[in-house]
């Protein structure tokens, strides 16, 4: 399997405190991939480096087929490239209706006269009825997104996400706020996911890791402690004392 | 069971449909035209005086403006305090031309009794005499280069604000300055233009201004009953376009954008949206709409100086369509009428003075507490404003955020404002 995403000897420091130090990790094109870590490990920081929010003061952070580099991209030009995140708080506009949130998220030309002139087609509405039946909202098509609950709300974003069809899917504590049901569907649905493109999950809860069944990286003071599956990682005496012992 | 009708609701009906307050608008409007039109002294039965039509003319000027604020405001988010310099530039570029073509007439004419034909320079001479001799000065400062072709000043009432705008923003957005700075920074640019303009050697007669305007050259014989009109349907008819143009930004996906940007531009920056062309878009929009408002505006009122320019008057921009209600198109233009039309009669002598035994209140100099203290009113009690009344009529649940702003950028819109 090809490698989608590699990222090489990066290190950030924010104030002289070393969020990230000479972090390297790679992602193939499908791929589910879980990140632990305790609070402060740099898991955050990780994501903003690879979305464009922060610029690493050393390193290479290295995109796709043409190994082009994602350091010198924008934010916009970086989620055009295929790099989507979900955000722990989920963020959808909530002044907006739930069809509104999809159709924006759709993957369409984001090129303002573009946007100024588009009509959305009868295939993008039976894209957005589609999502929505996915993510068990359609029959909130027409509410304003700050209407639904917490967990709906979640549901949208991952299916703004799906909508949007990224190559790599950054999905920080998808599980956070959710029912246990809910946490269930939340897993295959990454599961389902990963299959067609590679995604990245960052997880505080090790029970839910458990379930994704995927190759684990383990963070801790901003590099990488351990690697390997769930069980190669959980027995790691290192990983231990940092991490599962406390 | 999926509901069809909301996602082709947002986007595949006609305009008309997608937006009824559209179609309700723009009946007002023509409704106003025409009863204003019948009413007149040029026109009609002359129940309305020409400065009371120049007036009404004036505040749909006004209107446009406020429609062009609440875009940049209610819908992007981006709270700018210099969209008045804009139109003052408008006032400035048509007032120019104005000026010369009627001064050129007038300099012909007393030239024709002598013996020679006078030259082409002697009547150059004579024009910038006439214009420039309030600040000392009797020659062409280069900024009037253009000033004798009717098109090309057009030009400027689009290009000079468009230009203005396009640079301004490119540099502020693309630092990503946002919020208050913003608007501060806006607030400069006026701040700095007025300066300037007040400058005799800013090739604009300082503080003086450009005066006479409500003559059009060569139709002495029109009188202004008949102008004012003429002007007024102008005013109309622009308010009536921007409304048009503005309901086609704001309805479409491109609205969902702007909209979108003013509550969380961050993610809508991780969506792969350019955020800063798109504001750069709407400011520059925005701008252009300001000067066509300006270039209309000042012809009625007859005169402009920088004072036009003050900050001030970028703040009541703000103040109106926030006492309007900002993120509905209506409620910018109901809001810039009804204060702008409210403050004229308070200032124009015709409200009564409260006699209150051990002080008179008298309105001329009461009316901007009145003005500052229903803002303050507004904004805490009232945040929805005057369109808010609309909702009463088609009312509709309310999410309970428990007091909590829609987005977390200082533009999003506040949990009351959102109510629908």
């Amino acid at each position: 399997m090809s490698t989608l995403l590699e990222v090489s000897g990066v290190s950030v420091s924010f104030d002289g405190f070393k969020a990230i130090n000479n972090l390297s990790f790679e992602i193939g094109e499908r791929e589910l991939r879980a990140v632990i870590g305790p609070n402060g490990a740099g898991k955050t920081t990780f994501m903003d480096i690879i979305t464009g929010k922060t610029k690493p003061d050393e390193g290479r952070v290295l995109w796709g087929d043409k190994s082009q580099s994602l350091l010198a991209m924008s934010e916009s030009k970086i989620a055009q490239a295929g790099v989507g995140r979900k955000f722990q708080r989920p963020t959808v506009f909530e002044d907006q209706s739930v069809a509104e949130n999809l159709m924006l998220a759709l993957r369409k030309s984001r090129n303002p006269f573009s946007v100024l002139r588009f009509k959305a087609s009868a295939e993008d509405e039976t894209r957005v009825e589609e999502l929505a039946t996915e993510i068990g909202l359609s029959g909130a098509l027409a509410r304003k997104a700050g209407e639904l609950s917490h967990g709906q709300k979640q549901w949208l974003e991952i299916g703004m996400l799906l909508a949007q069809d990224p190559k790599l899917l950054l999905v920080d504590e998808p599980a956070a706020g959710m029912t246990p049901t809910e946490r269930e569907h939340t897993t295959d649905l990454l599961v389902e996911a990963a299959k067609t493109r590679a995604v990245v999950v960052v997880e505080h809860d090790m029970e839910f890791v458990r379930r994704l069944d995927c190759r684990v990286t383990v963070l801790h003071e901003g590099s990488v402690l351990a690697e390997g599956s769930i069980d190669h990682v959980t027995s790691d005496a290192q990983v231990i004392e940092v991490y599962l012992g406390r | 069971m999926t509901d069809v009708s909301a996602t082709g609701a947002i986007r595949r009906k006609p305009l008309v449909m997608q937006y009824p307050s559209l179609l309700i608008f723009l009946g007002c409007l023509a409704l106003f035209t025409v009863g204003v039109t019948v009413l007149s002294e040029g026109f009609g039965i002359g129940m309305i005086s020409t400065s009371f039509v120049k007036t009404l003319g004036k505040t749909l000027c006004l209107c446009l403006v406020a429609l062009a604020m609440d875009l940049v405001w209610g819908y992007c988010g981006i709270l700018s305090l210099g969209h008045m310099a804009f139109f003052g530039i408008g006032g400035y570029a048509i007032g120019m031309w104005l000026m010369y073509a009627r001064t050129e007439l007038i300099v012909i004419e007393s030239l024709a009794n002598q013996a020679l034909p006078p030259t082409a320079q002697e009547i150059s001479d004579g024009i910038a005499t006439q214009i420039f001799g309030v600040v000392g000065a009797s020659e062409f400062p280069p900024i009037w280069a253009v000033s004798h072709s009717l098109t090309l000043q057009l030009l400027a009432v689009i290009l000079v604000p468009g230009l203005l705008a396009l640079v301004f923003g490119w540099l502020a957005f693309r630092s990503r300055v946002t919020g208050v700075y913003l608007s501060i920074l806006t607030q400069a640019m006026t701040l700095a233009l007025s300066l300037y303009l007040f400058q005799n050697d800013s090739g604009l007669r300082g503080n003086n201004g450009l005066s006479g305007l409500q003559n059009l050259p060569g139709l002495d014989d029109v009188p202004q009953s008949t102008v004012s009109i003429w002007f007024f349907w102008a005013s109309a008819l622009a308010l009536g376009l921007g409304y048009l143009a503005s309901v086609a930004i704001v309805s479409g996906k491109f609205g969902s954008v702007i909209r979108a940007i003013r509550d969380d531009e961050a993610r809508v920056r991780f969506l792969g949206y350019p955020v800063e062309a798109y504001k750069l878009f709407i400011f520059t929009f925005t701008a252009i709409l300001a000067g066509i408002a300006g270039a209309l505006y000042y012809p009625q009122a007859g005169i402009i100086n920088p004072a036009e320019i003050a900050p001030i008057a970028s703040i009541y921009l703000a103040v109106w369509v926030a006492i309007g209600g900002r993120g509905r198109l209506y409620g910018a233009v109901i809001g810039a009428a009804f204060v702008s039309l409210l403050s004229t009669w308070f200032t124009g002598g015709q409200a009564p003075d409260v006699n209150l035994g051990f002080y008179t209140i008298e309105w001329v100099n009461w009316w901007t507490v009145l003005l500052g203290l229903s803002f303050v009113a507004v904004t805490l009690f009232a945040p929805k404003g005057i369109g808010g009344l609309f909702d009463l009529l088609t009312s509709k649940t309310t999410p309970d955020r428990h007091g909590a702003d829609l987005g977390p950028d200082a533009g999003a819109l506040r949990e009351k404002e959102a109510e629908t």
